[in-house]
């Protein structure tokens, strides 16, 4: 079964522009293409380790290219966003209920930044940071 | 019953979603001080090579990178489509192809470890 025509014809390219919060979901959607870009820079990093210690060092002196710096600073914002708003969104994905109440959802969201933030500082500090 | 493949593509991509969310910004923090030149002693050869040597280091690494991969593959799909590329079957199949080499890649880097 097909779906019937849309009766108003929607902008396939530029439909976004036309309200606030479509624009609000078009930037999060932006954050896959920097998360994504991320992640293959990843593996590359892991096949670096994997090619032994020149192989690592060399990908570790790669990193302090200024191309490299401004893609990481804005990979950054994007993974930072993408967490934020995943985080906000798990109060409407899962909501819990106990008895006949539900947990309020600033809970089930807070309870999520800080698992976050203890995570964060967990693997901080095993990476030696501090 | 009726049969639809959504089950495998969505469990990977909310548990990647999770995985970008938890581990990925301070994944990115540590990669961005080694690129400032203040790199972690972590990230030094020894302790990367001594992580990705142990079974549950290899794990680890291969579950964030392979879940993160597999989550942003379906993401890119979507916005794809949101940015007004029709052609879904094409842009899903190459995405979630390059995902899945990725990751032979990343497993088959770890297991030369």
């Amino acid at each position: 079964m097909s779906r019937r025509p849309l009766v108003r014809e929607v902008p396939p390219t530029t439909w976004y522009f036309r309200q606030p919060r479509y624009m609000r979901y078009m930037s999060r959607e932006i954050t896959s293409i920097f998360v994504g870009a991320y992640c293959m820079f990843l593996v590359v990093g892991l096949q670096r380790l994997a090619a032994g210690p020149s192989a690592w060092e060399g990908f570790l002196q790669a990193l302090t290219s200024p191309a490299s710096i401004v893609f990481q600073f804005l990979a950054l914002v994007a993974a930072v966003y993408h967490a934020a708003t995943w985080f906000n969104a798990t109060q409407k994905a899962m909501p819990v209920q106990i008895g006949e109440d539900f947990v309020p959802g600033n809970v089930i969201s807070g309870a999520h930044y800080v698992a976050w933030a203890v995570l964060s500082v967990v693997i901080l500090h095993l990476a030696g940071v501090f | 019953m009726a049969k639809s493949n959504k089950p495998v593509v969505w469990f990977p991509f909310a548990a990647g979603g999770t995985v970008i969310a938890f581990f990925i910004p301070v994944i990115v923090v540590l990669t961005l001080m080694a690129a400032l030149g203040h790199v972690p002693a972590g990230l030094s050869y020894e302790r990367m090579h001594a992580f990705a040597t142990c079974g549950l280091g290899k794990l680890v690494i291969f579950g964030v990178v392979a879940l993160s991969l597999w989550s942003s593959a379906h993401r890119l799909r979507c916005t794809c489509y949101d940015f007004g590329l029709r052609a879904d079957t094409l842009a899903a199949t190459v995405l979630y192809i390059a995902a899945l080499a990725a990751s032979l890649v990343v497993a088959l880097a770890l297991l030369k470890i």
